[in-house]
């Protein structure tokens, strides 16, 4: 997509007389209005911070996340509190097993964020895939993969997730396969919006004419105009995954022990709510740090990608 | 209209029958043995043969759909092997709980969710506005499982506000409906402050300030109105997030609704137990769609003629 603007020769020859109106790529716009938002900046600090934690876990985190302390416990059996000066090793206290919280608050940033990306590859994939193909064809194809995509659609998602996972017996793959599995459909709904419109605009009537074959309009003239739509899913899905995994995980059925998930965490701490408060919180603000950093970055690029859109 | 009913009626069936064949392909797929996990553990082999015929476990795939369909058309569900009853009954008995914490869930969206959204945009750029944008942030990314527990932390194990779990009065619920509802209320909130700020710039809005008329009679009658229409048809499409979403906030409750059920079902492979509770959760979802859409069709004549 070359854009051949030609620029005003005004312009050229007195620059200070109106610099705002300079000419910029579009890819250059995106990247000024996605810099100027506080939200998309803040969002883009806290996925990058949490990459460098996930990436650089075994460096950061106190111990191995597996590790038992024999001094893990109190004497009543019960975690150990941040707050009891003989704990000091213990940055965020220890878990009902005797392990470091801390240790496995970082290495659980492992799971979610795999988790919450590869799922979202596949989300992306099967949503525009589906979306593109039953948008663009007129013919029975189209209709059987829109039908297909309304019943996905009435599935209670936690409840399909569940189901999946027990049939398929539960691991960081199948997790990962079951979320792309559930959560396709809503970006499928929005790119076949998409191509219905496309569909029947000049240039697509223009390639038709010409004989260009139905999978090299779909490839070369429509799915450019659905990058930023995969752009903004592929992020903002990143944290709707983190959620469904956490929340697979708390109900016992997502990653299972020894792996560290927040999810999880939680659920074992749920017991302990009353006396180890802590158990619960770190990992809760865990994941929502998470969510909000990739809603923030999906927001913002969603934005800087559409500015006509309304907020 | 009437056509239009049928018309969404009509789509509805397809969508029931694609569901039901999905769910039943996946319990068919279910790597244990439903007829072992009803004869038990210490069932012989011919115990167990002659109960995959009493349930008809052993006829082909089809056959069993075929003959799961017809008896589901009659409200007849299976019977649950783990909890010894009907499906129907089951689930007939635990859903009046899940209705319950949906409708209140809802209602706390609503509640918090349209002030909150309408006081920001009639203060756009104040501090009020960005506290409440600030707020919807982290409410949305906060897991609703979490955000129970720290309720049941603070508001009734520190504070002793609210009981610490259970059903019966009207105090048992604020809790859980405030887990499952605070993250919706803050897409209301959302959505109503741009659906305000969208009105709140139009011309009849200007008229009626001009005339006279005391600003709270234009905020409630002219700004109001007007932002509110296009937000309440969107209710309806909460109703499959609730229950799918509040399988989470009964585990944290011990709320005895539907979602425990069916994580039940799944946990103890409860074959019919599964399928009926995810038939019966598509039922509802669709159901309220189509009533969504209706109201939607009722409020947009456009859509009606479309």
């Amino acid at each position: 997509m070359s854009q051949n603007i030609p620029i005003p020769t005004a312009i050229i020859e007195e620059p200070a007389a109106a610099p705002e109106l300079a000419y910029r790529s579009p890819a250059a716009q995106v990247w000024r209005r996605f810099w100027r938002d506080p939200g998309a900046v803040a969002g883009a600090a806290i996925v990058l911070a949490l990459a460098l934690v996930a990436i650089l876990a075994p460096a950061l985190a106190p111990y191995d996340p597996a590790t038992v302390f024999d001094d893990g416990l109190t004497l009543q059996g019960m975690p150990v509190p941040t707050t009891l000066p003989a704990s000091a090793q213990f940055v965020l206290g220890s878990d009902p097993s005797g392990r470091d919280l801390l240790s496995r608050i970082i290495y659980g940033a492992r799971v979610s964020l795999t988790v919450g990306v590869l799922a979202n590859a596949l989300v992306v994939l099967i949503g525009v895939l589906v979306g593109a193909v039953s948008g663009y064809s007129r013919g029975w194809l189209g209709t059987v993969l829109m039908r297909f995509t309304d019943v996905m659609l009435a599935f209670p998602t936690l409840l399909l997730a569940t189901a999946l996972v027990a049939v398929l017996s539960p691991s960081i793959t199948i997790i990962i396969v079951v979320i792309g599995v559930v959560y396709w459909t809503g970006l499928a709904r929005v790119v076949q919006a998409q191509v219905l419109r496309l569909r029947e605009l000049d240039f697509v009537t223009a390639a038709q004419c010409t004989g260009v074959p139905p999978s090299r309009i779909l490839l070369r003239h429509i799915l450019p105009h659905l990058v930023s739509t995969a752009i903004v899913w592929g992020t903002l899905g990143i944290a709707t995954n983190v959620m469904l995994e956490a929340s697979l995980s708390f109900l016992g059925i997502g990653v299972q022990p020894p792996t560290p998930s927040w999810g999880r965490m939680i659920a074992e701490g749920q017991t302990y709510y009353r006396s180890a408060p802590w158990l619960i919180l770190f990992p809760g603000v865990a994941i929502m740090l998470t969510v909000l950093g990739f809603n923030l970055l999906g927001d913002g690029l969603r934005d800087a990608l559409d500015p006509y859109q309304t907020r | 209209m009437q056509r239009y009913i049928v018309q969404r009626l009509l789509h509805a069936i397809p969508v029931l029958l694609g569901v039901s064949l999905i769910t039943f392909a996946l319990t068919y797929l279910l790597p244990a043995d439903p007829a072992r996990m009803y004869a038990g553990p210490n069932a012989t082999v011919e115990t167990v043969n002659s109960i995959r015929h009493q349930l008809g476990l052993d006829r082909p795939f089809y056959e069993q759909y075929l003959i799961y369909i017809g008896h589901a058309l009659g409200g007849d569900l299976g019977f649950s092997y783990k909890l010894q009853m009907p499906v129907t009954a089951a689930i007939l008995s635990r859903f009046p709980y899940t209705a319950e914490l949906t409708l209140a869930g809802i209602f706390c969206e609503l509640l918090i969710g349209l002030p909150l959204g309408l006081i920001s945009a009639l203060r756009q750029r104040s501090w009020i506005d960005r506290a409440a944008m600030l707020f919807t942030f982290f409410a949305v990314a906060a897991p609703p499982f979490w955000l129970g527990l720290m309720l049941l932390y603070f508001a009734a194990f520190r504070t002793g506000l609210f009981p610490l779990g259970g059903t019966g009065t009207p105090a048992h619920l604020v809790l859980p409906a405030l887990a499952a509802g605070l993250g919706g209320a803050a897409w209301y909130a959302r959505l109503m402050r741009s659906a305000t700020l969208d009105v709140v710039r139009a011309d009849y809005v200007r008229t009626a300030r001009a005339k006279g008329l005391a600003e709270r009679s234009v905020v409630l009658r002219h700004i109001l109105r007007n932002a509110i229409l296009p937000i309440i048809t969107l209710v309806g499409l909460d109703i499959p997030w609730f229950l799918s979403g509040v399988v989470l906030i009964e585990a944290v409750f011990a709320w005895p609704g539907m979602g425990k059920l069916a994580v039940d079902a799944v946990r103890n492979v409860d074959v019919p137990l599964i399928l009926g509770t995810v038939l019966f959760t598509a039922l509802v979802v669709v159901i309220s769609n189509i009533v969504t859409d209706l109201v939607y069709a009722l409020v947009d004549p456009r859509i009606r003629y479309g």
